[in-house]
C-alpha cells in the first residue's frame, strides 16, 4: 500500500477542501478502498477521513412519507430501521442480501454508491483496464466474461456495477444529495451512474472535491411497500455478488396493477431501470403473461459481452420471478436467506 | 506526521504511537498490542477470521485503518471469558465441536457474540447460517459451529443477558 496522508475534517465544507486536491480520497466505512489500496489498485496520497462529520449519520423520516439518509448511515442500521423496512422493503433485502454482517455494520450508504466493480481484470494489476489505466485496453474482452455485462456496455470496458442496494433505489426514485465547492446539488441515482462509453475511468457525476453527503427516497416510494421484493442470483447461496439480480415493486389496486417499477442488478456498469416494462405493466393485471411479456422488454436491448449469453436469459427469469414475487405480496419479514431463489413464496414461479 | 491514537482494548485504556497511517487495527492488535487471538487470513474482508467486536458491532478488523478508529471501544476474543469462566459462545464452541484446526475461531466466535448481541437470528438455524456467512471455515465445522451459536444464544437468553459480551 501506498502511503498517504490522512486528515479528519471537522465540517463538510473543510472535507470539501481538503478533498479537492488531486490525489485525494474519501475515507469512509473503508470496506472497498482499503481493500483497493492493499494491492494498489487504488493508490490516494491523501485519505480524508469523514467517518465524524456531524449530522450525516442519521434516518430522517419526512414528512411527505419519505426518507432522508445520511450517507454514513451503515448498511445493517438502515436495513434493521424497522420503519425504513417497513415502508422501503425491497431496499431493506437488497441490503441485507450484500456482503456479510461484518461488511454490512461497517459500510455506509455513501460508500455503496461508489464501491468499484469485481470486475477480475480489474482487480488484477497484471492485466490490461481502461478503467484502471485508460488507454491500456481490456483483457475482459476475449477473456473470462461469464459475469460481464450485458446491457449499456463498450468496447473499453464491460465491467458491471456490483452493488446491491442501487437496483432497488434506482427504481424507486431516489436522490443523490451531493456537496462541492460550489454547493449542494441533486442527481437522481438513475443519472449519478455513467455507462462506460471511451471512458470507463469516469464512473459517476461527481466532481474534483464533491461529497455525498446524502441519499432521499420521495414519499411516492412507500406506495408499493405492500409489493416489493429484490431478487438476486448467486454462484453461492450468502456473501457472493450478484450474477444478476432483479427489483420488482407494484401499486396494486383492485385486480390490477396502477403502477410499476423494476431494475436489473449485475446486468450494466449502473443499475438498470426497466422503464418500458414498467409502462406496459400500468393499467394490466398481475398475471404471468403480462410479467413475462414486460421480462422481454426488460431484456430486448441486451447482448452478449462474452461468455455470458445465458445471462439474458437468466435475467429475464430473475425479472420475471420478481415480478411474480411482487405481485404475491411483501413478506412480513425479510426471508432468512434475503433474496434469495431458495426462499420462495407460494404462488412464486418456481421454474420460468 | 501521524498522530498518537487512545484505544479501549478489553476494558483497557491503550495509547499507541503509530509512525505509520496505514495500520490497521489487525495489525495494531497483533503487532504493537500482542494480541495474537485475532487471526489474519485472508486481510481482504473475505475470511473474517479477523473479526472483532468496535464499539460493540462485529466488523473486519483487517479492513478498518487504525487511526479512523481513535477513540473505540475494541473488544478482542482475548477480551471474552471471566478469568478462567469461558464466556457461553466459547463453552458452546467446545461443547458442540465447533472447530477443527481452530484457525477461524476466535473470528467465528467474535462473530457469533455480535450476531446474538444483534438479535436478529433468534433460534432459526437458516438465519444464523446467514448471519455467520462472513466466516470461513476450511476444515468445514459448520454445523457444530451452528448449533453452537444457537446453544449460546438460548443460554445467554435464559440469563437474560442482553448485551452478551
Amino acid at each position: 500500500m501506498k502511503t498517504f496522508d490522512y486528515v479528519r475534517p471537522k465540517t463538510i465544507a473543510e472535507a470539501v477542501a481538503a478533498a479537492s486536491e488531486p490525489g485525494a480520497a474519501y475515507l469512509a466505512g473503508g470496506t472497498n478502498l482499503v481493500d483497493l489500496m492493499k494491492d494498489g489498485i487504488a493508490a490516494p496520497s491523501r485519505l480524508v477521513d469523514v467517518n465524524r462529520l456531524p449530522g450525516l449519520d442519521r434516518i430522517e423520516h419526512l414528512p411527505g412519507g419519505g426518507v432522508r439518509i445520511g450517507a454514513l448511515v451503515r448498511n445493517a442500521d438502515l436495513a434493521h430501521d424497522p420503519d425504513f423496512a417497513r415502508r422501503f422493503p425491497a431496499v431493506a433485502e437488497a441490503l441485507l442480501s450484500g456482503a456479510s454482517a461484518q461488511l454490512r455494520n461497517a459500510a455506509t450508504v455513501g460508500g455503496n454508491l461508489l464501491q468499484r466493480t469485481r470486475c477480475p481484470y480489474f482487480y488484477d494489476v497484471a492485466s490490461a483496464c481502461n478503467k484502471r489505466n485508460p488507454g491500456a485496453g481490456c483483457d475482459a474482452r476475449g477473456g473470462e466474461a461469464r459475469l460481464h455485462a450485458i446491457l449499456g456496455w463498450s468496447e473499453a470496458c464491460v465491467a458491471t456495477h456490483p452493488s446491491d442496494f442501487c437496483v432497488p433505489l434506482a427504481a424507486l426514485d431516489a436522490v443523490v444529495e451531493i456537496e462541492g465547492k460550489a454547493g449542494r446539488r441533486a442527481v437522481p441515482l438513475e443519472s449519478f451512474h455513467r455507462l462506460p462509453g471511451a471512458m470507463p475511468e469516469r464512473e459517476t457525476v461527481l466532481e474534483s472535491g464533491e461529497l455525498i453527503v446524502a441519499l432521499s427516497l420521495p414519499g411516492e416510494a412507500a406506495r408499493f411497500s405492500a409489493h416489493a421484493r429484490y431478487l438476486k442470483l448467486r454462484d453461492r447461496t450468502s456473501y457472493a455478488f450478484a450474477v444478476v439480480s432483479a427489483a420488482a415493486a407494484l401499486s396494486i389496486a383492485g385486480n390490477a396493477i396502477v403502477e410499476a417499477r423494476l431494475a436489473l442488478g449485475g446486468v450494466a456498469m449502473k443499475p438498470w431501470r426497466a422503464r418500458a416494462a414498467e409502462a406496459i405493466l400500468a393499467g394490466t393485471r398481475p398475471t404471468e403473461t403480462a410479467f413475462r411479456q414486460a421480462a422481454e422488454l426488460a431484456l430486448a436491448d441486451a447482448k452478449p459481452s462474452g461468455d455470458n449469453a445465458f445471462k439474458v436469459e437468466l435475467a429475464r427469469r430473475t425479472a420475471l420471478r420478481a415480478l411474480t414475487l411482487a405481485a404475491a405480496g411483501t413478506p412480513e419479514r425479510v426471508a432468512a436467506l434475503p433474496a434469495s431463489p431458495f426462499a420462495s413464496l407460494p404462488g412464486a414461479i418456481l421454474h420460468a | 506526521m501521524v498522530p498518537p491514537i487512545t484505544l479501549t482494548v478489553n476494558g483497557e485504556r491503550r495509547t499507541v504511537e503509530l509512525e505509520d497511517p496505514r495500520v490497521t487495527l489487525l495489525d495494531l492488535l497483533r503487532e504493537r498490542l500482542g494480541l495474537t487471538g485475532t487471526k489474519k487470513g485472508c486481510d481482504r474482508g473475505q475470511c473474517g477470521a479477523c473479526t472483532i467486536l468496535v464499539d460493540g458491532r462485529r466488523i473486519n478488523s483487517c479492513l478498518a485503518l487504525a487511526l479512523s478508529h481513535d477513540g473505540a471501544d475494541v473488544l478482542t476474543i482475548e477480551g471474552l471469558a471471566r478469568g478462567d469462566t469461558l464466556h457461553p459462545v466459547q463453552a458452546a464452541f467446545i461443547a458442540h465441536d465447533g472447530l477443527q484446526c481452530g484457525f477461524c475461531t476466535p473470528g467465528q466466535i467474535m462473530s457469533a457474540v455480535g450476531l446474538i448481541q444483534e438479535g436478529q437470528a433468534g433460534d432459526d438455524p437458516e438465519r444464523v447460517r446467514e448471519g455467520m456467512s462472513g466466516n470461513l471455515c476450511r476444515c468445514g465445522a459448520y454445523a457444530g459451529i451452528t448449533e453452537a451459536v444457537l446453544e449460546a444464544g438460548k443460554s445467554l437468553e435464559r440469563a437474560g443477558r442482553r448485551h452478551v459480551a
